[in-house]
């Protein structure tokens, strides 16, 4: 077997806003296929960290290797293939606003494949469907309520079937019944196409349920806590702060038998 | 999903008929949607043609990649299937990926109101549409007048709620901030009129009126005209993108709920900042012309001090006051019309577009409206 490479790979990562650092330090490893949720207090860097896996942030020190290769090293080429392979749902949706919800999703379709408009239209119908909004093809993004266009937005994520899911906060302003059907979506997505997600997220009971892997983000240090799967952390994991947060705020006491993390 | 290289296989999708009333929908092949998806139409038909009660079997065991290409078109087949009562089974010999992805989808069910908003198109539907928003049009603009008159009186009795910081803001920015933009258009237009004029009145030996042009030119019209229309451009459009904004953004919305009168919060800083400085930029403009005027002149050959007391002797301070006056109403119309249109404005990005474009139409066209009836009510009172 050769030298396992990990689909994502954060080093060293430095973020900084001027010389406002946000996160320093950060390093962890995301795996094909995995579930993988950013986790951390509002306001730690978490949408920061998002935009700089994207690419639409520079680090300000270290680096972001996608299958081994640095995507900041790369030319402006081969960043355009590789966000190609990327679907993005925006914290505040991002839906383009001149355009129908069947249009918004049809329109990277268009740009990036050479479908014809009847193919086009059955996966726009598909997508929309899987997010719960099979018929609103004709609406425009004004005329929806926020958890639509939230959920909208995802479906737009979806449209070119990205190898890695990005998503800030999707289950935010969502009723729990739709939240859960998201969770489920995600679970489905990744299971049968090997999508890899990376999730923002601070619904406790969705990141326990699907999360396979995660990444604890503290303020107060500047760096990353922890990173491991959430209900092993949510156990065990020897720093308060991140048990507090995974046990909805409640004090804990000192785990009775610490394990490595 | 793309890292297996296996040569991609041209896909296919067949119907065939398995038994008796049963069917079975076969795909074949490599979907993805990076290929072209084979011409469907008649297998699909053939499956719209089937008996209703009949059973339809989906078979994907042999293709061998797929992606939402495959999918959504199943999708589609288990709503026909759906609509035509047929027995489907999409559990057996579907990979249960596609069978869970189409659980998903279909377990809401399609919106009903496909928000098609009926639009007639004849002529008469669009006459009456047109008209109606003219109505409505009017109406918001009446009560929008109505409005700002009480705020007004809220202001001149002290009663209206606003940051004053806003005020200075707003007059710095439609004040100062204008000042290079009406020089040089200013400037412009008074050497315009000079080397037109001086063409003209150079045929009579009268070249010394030139003077007299630009003063009576600028000070009348030119001056607050042109300054009228650059505000209108550059801080009426901005106000109802600002305003427009906000309403994206439910920023009015949170004002209101916060017991702030949006009115006296955003409209009434921009009126009254308008309502001073317009007067203002008017005489500043007025003054850049006709040294424009006198430049021009001076190089074909007047004397400035000579240019300067024709020019003075032909102002008075009605002459003077006439375009500082209108453009005192120019101001109200273009913060009007600014706050107006960014408080109409949609909530979209785009909305905030058309909202600032309709600012600019309608102060430029009120503008253009305005002066002709003071000219005519100057003609008639002699002025
Ligand atoms: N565009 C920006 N310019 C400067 N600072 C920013 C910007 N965006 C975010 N920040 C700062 O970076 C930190 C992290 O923000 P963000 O990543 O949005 O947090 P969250 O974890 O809630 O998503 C915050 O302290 C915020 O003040
Ligand atoms: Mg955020």
């Amino acid at each position: 077997m050769s030298e396992h490479t990990p689909q994502i790979s954060v080093r060293d990562l430095t973020m900084a806003y001027g010389s406002n650092v946000v996160m320093r330090d950060l390093n962890f490893d995301i795996e094909r296929g995995e579930i993988f949720a950013i986790i951390g207090g509002s306001g730690c860097g978490k949408s920061t960290l998002l935009r700089h896996m994207i690419g639409l942030k520079e680090p300000a020190k270290g680096d972001i290797l996608y299958e081994g290769e640095s995507f900041n090293a790369s030319s402006s080429k081969q960043r355009e293939a590789l966000m190609r392979r990327f679907g993005v749902l925006y914290q505040s949706s991002a839906l383009w606003s001149s355009l129908t919800l069947a249009e918004n999703i049809a329109m990277p379709l268009e740009e990036h494949t050479k479908l014809t408009k009847d193919t086009i239209a059955d996966i726009v119908s598909y997508k929309l469907s899987l997010v719960g909004l099979a018929g609103f093809q004709e609406y425009y993004p004004s005329e929806i309520s926020g958890g639509m266009k939230k959920r909208a937005a995802l479906a737009r994520a979806m449209a070119l079937d990205p190898e890695i899911l990005f998503f800030d906060e999707p289950s935010a302003g969502l009723d729990p019944v739709t939240s859960k059907r998201l969770d489920e979506l995600i679970v489905q997505i990744s299971e049968s196409m090997k999508t890899t997600v990376i999730l923002v997220t601070h619904e406790l009971p969705s990141l326990l349920s699907i999360a396979t892997n995660s990444i604890f983000l503290d303020v107060s240090t500047k760096t990353q806590a922890a990173v491991g799967d959430p209900k092993e952390l949510k156990e065990h994991c020897k720093i308060p702060q991140v048990r507090e947060f995974l046990n909805r705020g409640q004090d804990v006491e000192a785990p009775s038998h610490s394990l490595s993390s | 999903m793309t890292q297996e290289s296996t040569k991609p296989v041209s896909p296919t999708l067949e119907l065939r008929p398995s038994g008796e009333d049963s069917f079975v929908l076969i795909a074949k092949g490599t979907w993805t949607i990076n290929q072209q998806r084979p011409s469907l139409k008649e297998t699909l038909s053939d499956v719209d043609d089937l008996p209703a009660g009949s059973s339809l079997t989906i078979d994907t065991t042999k293709s061998q990649r797929y992606d939402s290409s495959l999918t959504s078109l199943l999708l589609r087949v288990a709503r026909t299937a759906a609509d035509k009562d047929l027995k489907l089974d999409y559990k057996t010999d579907t990979d249960s990926g596609i069978a869970k992805l189409i659980d998903l989808a279909l377990s809401v069910p399609l919106s009903k109101d496909d928000g098609h908003h009926e639009t007639e198109n004849d002529f008469f539907s669009r006459v009456g549409e047109a008209t109606i928003e003219l109505y409505d049009n009017l109406l918001d603009s009446v009560t929008f007048i109505g409005e700002a008159i009480f705020s007004m009186i809220r202001f001149a009795t002290g009663r209206a709620r606003f940051r004053s910081t806003d005020l200075w803001l707003t007059i710095q920015n439609c004040g100062a901030e204008a000042l290079p933009i009406v020089t040089l258009i200013s400037f412009l237009i008074g050497t315009i009129l000079a080397f037109v004029g001086k063409a003209q009145l150079d045929a009579f030996g009268a070249s010394i009126y030139v003077a007299d042009l630009v003063a009576i030119a600028m000070v009348r019209e030119m001056g607050c005209v042109m300054t009228g229309i650059i505000m209108s451009g550059r801080t009426g459009a901005a106000f109802a993108a600002q305003i427009g904004s906000m309403k994206v953004t439910q920023e009015v919305d949170a004002l209101r709920t916060f017991g702030f009168n949006p009115f006296d919060y955003l409209v009434l800083p921009r009126m009254i900042a308008l309502i001073v400085m317009m007067p203002l930029l008017t005489i500043y403009a007025n003054l850049v012309g006709i040294v424009g005027g006198l430049l021009v002149s001076w190089a074909s050959g007047i004397q400035p001090l000579a240019y300067i007391n024709e020019t003075i002797s032909v102002l008075n301070l009605t002459q003077l006051s006439l375009g500082v006056i209108k453009s005192v109403f120019f101001g109200i119309v273009i913060a009007g019309a600014g706050c107006l249109r960014g408080l109409q404005s949609g909530n979209s990005s785009s909305a905030v577009g058309t909202a600032a474009t309709r600012a600019v139409v309608t102060s430029i066209t009120m503008i253009i409206v305005i002066d002709s009836f003071f000219a005519v009510v100057f003609t008639i009172f002699d002025i």
